[in-house]
This record gives structure tokens, sequence and C-alpha cells, in this order.
């Protein structure tokens, strides 16, 4: 059964472990992926997760179906929305496989691809007072947001 | 005029319109997440989005920005039928 869903909640990759592992799949590979307090020389003091919810938990389950069917594999991922402070997890892939080749590869191949195609939006609050929208296209990485009360 | 741009006339129908969901700070410039357009005959997703960009705040949006037509990823050429679910998708940042 395909495990790929938003949460509002704090995500468990224990709890993703156990949802892909069995007595076939000898290597199970996981990627965390952590608030960081800072972004391109900016010190960040919390995110907020937004996303188009629908269509975020569809994306994400063709891109585990995806990578199960190209690499024998079983996958469980999920994303944290909402305000999270530094050092929470935002997102979590477990995948497990016969071998390590097949769950590292599975592992990154989602991970990869949530970020390029699954629609979930972060917003910075900044140690200045000032708030951005992250944008991977935008010079410095960000655009200011509404909300801030610094520069 | 821009101010006649979301009139419905009154023969149409909510089915013969498109609703359009913005996100993040698409939503935030245009102070709005959700807009029911209607729609002409063959409408594309650029159609809609140079009518959008006509509204206060809606310089945010570029000429040809991501977007998805009922939860799937689309181009600006994709053409729209009515009862649509149009989505604008700032640049992503899962993750």
């Amino acid at each position: 059964m395909n495990v790929a869903h938003l949460v509002t909640t704090p995500v468990d990759a224990t709890r993703l472990v156990a949802r892909v592992s069995a007595p076939e799949r000898g290597g199970i590979a996981t990627f965390i992926g952590l608030v960081r307090n800072h972004h391109a020389g900016r010190a960040v003091l919390r995110l907020e997760y937004s996303a188009y919810g629908p269509m975020a938990e569809a994306e994400m389950a063709r891109i585990v179906e995806e990578a199960e069917r190209k690499w024998t594999a079983r996958v469980a991922v999920e994303h944290r929305l909402g305000a999270l402070d530094v050092g929470e997890v935002a997102v979590a892939v477990a995948a497990a496989a016969p071998h390590r080749d097949e769950a590292f590869a599975a592992c990154r191949y989602v991970i990869e691809e949530l970020k390029r195609r699954v629609p979930v939006w972060k917003k910075e609050h900044y140690a200045d007072g000032s708030v951005g929208w992250v944008d991977p296209t935008a010079p410095g990485g960000s655009v200011p947001a509404a909300g801030g009360t610094g520069a | 005029m821009p101010g006649d741009i979301w009139a419905m006339s009154s023969t149409t129908s909510a089915a013969a319109s498109v609703s359009v969901l913005l996100f993040g700070r698409y939503a935030e410039a245009l102070r709005s997440e959700r807009f029911d357009l209607a729609l002409a005959p063959g409408d594309t997703v650029a159609d809609v989005v140079v009518r959008l960009r006509q509204l206060p705040g809606g310089d945010v949006l570029p000429l040809r920005p991501l977007c998805a037509r009922n939860q799937a990823h689309c181009g600006p050429e994709t053409a729209l039928a009515p009862g649509d679910e149009l989505a604008l998708l700032p640049p992503l940042a899962g993750g």
C-alpha cells in the first residue's frame, strides 16, 4: 500500500522504516530533511510550510509508485506542513529493497523528484525580523513575503 | 476594462467557469487564494494568466508560471474546459 502523506504532526522516520521493512528486503535507505538555521547567508529562526494538498499527495504517490516499479522497492515518504522550528524534521523518506544499491537509488529518486514536482512552499522567518518565500529561481534564493517586522 | 474581466454573464453557468487556485506569494500578492473565472471557448492557461496579470498585484505572475490542471502539471498552452481547476504554482520549495 502506497505511503505518501502530508502531515501536520511530527514526522517519525522510524515509523516509515517499519512500514517498508520486510524479510525479503535486505537494505533500507533513509533521507531525513531538517529545518536548517541558515539560508543563503541569513540566519533562519523558523519555517512555515504550505502546500496544494490534494495535488501534493497525489504527486508524492506517483513518485513513490515510479520508484517502487523501477527498483523493486518499497517506499514511504512524509512531508510536514505548518510552522516548524530549527532542527525539526520537514521530510523523511524510507526506501527498502532487496539490496543496498536499489534502496539508495530509490531513496534518492524520491527526494529529488519531490523537490522538483511536489507543490510545497516554505516561508522563512529570519533573525532580523524579515520574512521571505523560498524561491530557488530568485537571486539570493528567496523573495520578500508579507508579515515581516524587519528589513 | 479590468473591472469586468471577472464578470460572469447572466447566461454563464457555474459549469462554464474555471476555478483558479493561487498559492504562496501569488495568493499573497493578489490577496486571494481563488478566483472563479468565466471561460471563453478556446481559452488556454496562458489566456487566464494574462487576465490575472491585469489585477492589482497580478504582476507577480510570470507569463509562464508553473501550473497544474486538475492536479496534474501542465503547460501554458493547455486548453481549459468548463469545470477545470487550474492551479498557478510559485517556484516549488518542498523538502
